[in-house]
């Protein structure tokens, strides 16, 4: 859970850094380039999208090993602590985001499939007619986010990431024994803090940008 | 100082529980939580009703044997066992709920007692040093670097008493079971078995049927011997390098 974990979190830094290049004022043609440049990465050597499948793989094989994983945990849990368990429960520790990792990668599962059916599949056409399917990457990015309830979605989603992770990249490191020390909890406690925080800023950019205008126009 | 009692009474162990309410007078500020609960099962006797069953040994706090959930904290959440947490913490007139520890893994045996055997049997899966009898060795000749030694102190602390288990969410004994790795772990007597101790005591863990750790730390705050979070990490890092040891294979 907390390797796949790392490699997912590995993965939206890159799919954020990404994203910034929707900043360059060139109208699109560095980020059209790369979304191609990640079809045919290594070409001539790896043949067209052998690469982007592989990541993909390995990106889909993660994630269903997190999920067993969580539902392995989620029902031994149960099994334990089963039904109603204490008249009175205080709990001690603030740990909200702890407590509910579960919920919030059911939100983010959701939320990668809609993603995944707007911008890579193009089912979901929000912001532009539905017969059109020739649009460039970056248009499609422009269209989707001119919507405010789109931008919306994508807050709520980005919301539950940062949550997720506010616990979850710390739990990950402590699981793997990084945590040697109550000063070491502290170092891994900010590190986690400064990604949650730093992934939902650098996703929500662009997004807030093209809805108000600042790009794209 | 008068209380309301409110306490989890389960005639035996498939029997259905729930709470009854006692009201409670002349109890003393001064009374520690089990003579309280003395006073009341003298007024039951008295009154010809079954004694509330708890359980208890040293009242010293240091041997693990006493333990409920006081007001949905295990212990009280004072940082304290049981029998050392003081009516001087409750207020006059309050009410106190009280039940016994609950997971699968500690049934209840009657009223606030539960059965804590799959403790031991974590410990005996490994929690020990295999040593052939005979005279004491001369102490001087292992040395145990300072550092080491009082993280294994620190660590020895834990009387068994199971609240990090009643505290969990997931109904984790992962805050037991790494104090009694990390205390092995950090001294020399314990590296022969070091990494086939790990997997043992874990593999046990999981046997008893105690949930898995999430890193909630509700545990860590309710331990009365103030068991880190670090020593569950200490744990995992054991069980990690366990995997690239010959001798943390099973024989």
């Amino acid at each position: 859970m907390a390797i796949t974990g790392l490699l997912l979190v590995g993965f939206l830094l890159a799919h954020m850094f990404g994203n910034f290049k929707m900043l360059l004022p060139d109208d699109g043609k560095e980020f059209n380039a790369y979304s191609h440049w990640l079809r045919d990465f290594g070409y001539p050597a790896i043949p067209h999208t052998v690469f982007l499948w592989i990541f993909r793989i390995v990106l889909l094989l993660s994630v269903f090993l997190h999920m067993y994983s969580a539902f392995k945990l989620r029902v031994r849990a149960a099994a334990n602590t089963g039904g109603s368990r204490y008249v009175v429960k205080r709990n001690m520790e603030k740990s909200y985001a702890a407590r509910t990792m579960i919920w919030g990668g059911i939100i983010i599962v959701l939320f990668v499939i809609m993603h995944i059916l707007q911008y890579t599949a193009q089912v979901l056409k929000f912001g532009y007619a539905s017969g059109v399917s020739t649009l460039e990457p970056y248009d499609r990015v422009l269209a989707g986010f001119s919507q405010w309830w789109v931008v919306l979605i994508y807050a709520i989603a980005m919301g539950a990431v940062c949550m997720h992770l506010w616990h979850g990249v710390w739990s990950a490191l402590a699981t793997l024994g990084v945590q040697v020390s109550a000063a070491s909890r502290k170092v891994l406690k900010a590190v986690a803090y400064v990604i949650s925080v730093g992934l939902f800023l650098g996703f929500m950019i662009p997004p807030v940008l093209i809805l108000f205008e600042v790009i794209g126009k | 100082m008068k209380v309301t009692l409110r306490i989890w009474r389960q005639a035996k162990a498939d029997a259905p529980g729930g709470m009854v309410t006692y009201p409670l007078d002349g109890v003393s500020q001064d009374m520690s939580f089990l003579e309280m609960l003395d006073l009341l099962n003298e007024h039951l006797t008295e009154r010809g009703e079954e004694p509330v069953a708890f359980d208890h040994d040293c009242r010293e706090g240091i041997c693990g044997m006493c333990g409920v959930v006081i007001n949905g904290l295990a212990h009280g959440g004072q940082h304290t066992t049981t029998c050392q947490l003081h009516m001087r913490s409750f207020a006059d007139g309050a009410t106190i709920d009280i039940e016994p520890w609950k997971a699968g893994a500690f049934p209840v045996i009657k009223d606030l007692v539960v059965d804590r055997s799959a403790f031991d049997r974590i410990i005996q899966a490994g929690g020990f040093i295999s040593a052939n009898t005979g005279s004491a060795p001369e102490a001087h000749s292992v040395p145990a670097p300072k550092r080491q030694a009082d993280l294994a102190f620190d660590n020895a602390t834990c009387i068994g008493c199971g609240a990090c288990v009643a505290a969990c969410p997931n109904g984790s004994a992962m805050l037991f079971t790494s104090a009694k790795i990390t205390h092995l772990a950090m001294l020399p007597q314990g590296q022969p078995e070091r990494y086939s101790r790990v997997k043992s005591m874990v593999a046990q863990h999981d046997e008893e049927g105690f949930g898995g750790c999430t890193n909630i730390g509700e545990c860590a705050q309710v331990c009365p011997k103030g068991i880190p979070l670090e020593s569950i990490s200490q744990l995992n890092r054991d069980l990690i390098a366990s995997l690239f040891k010959g001798d943390g294979k099973q024989g």
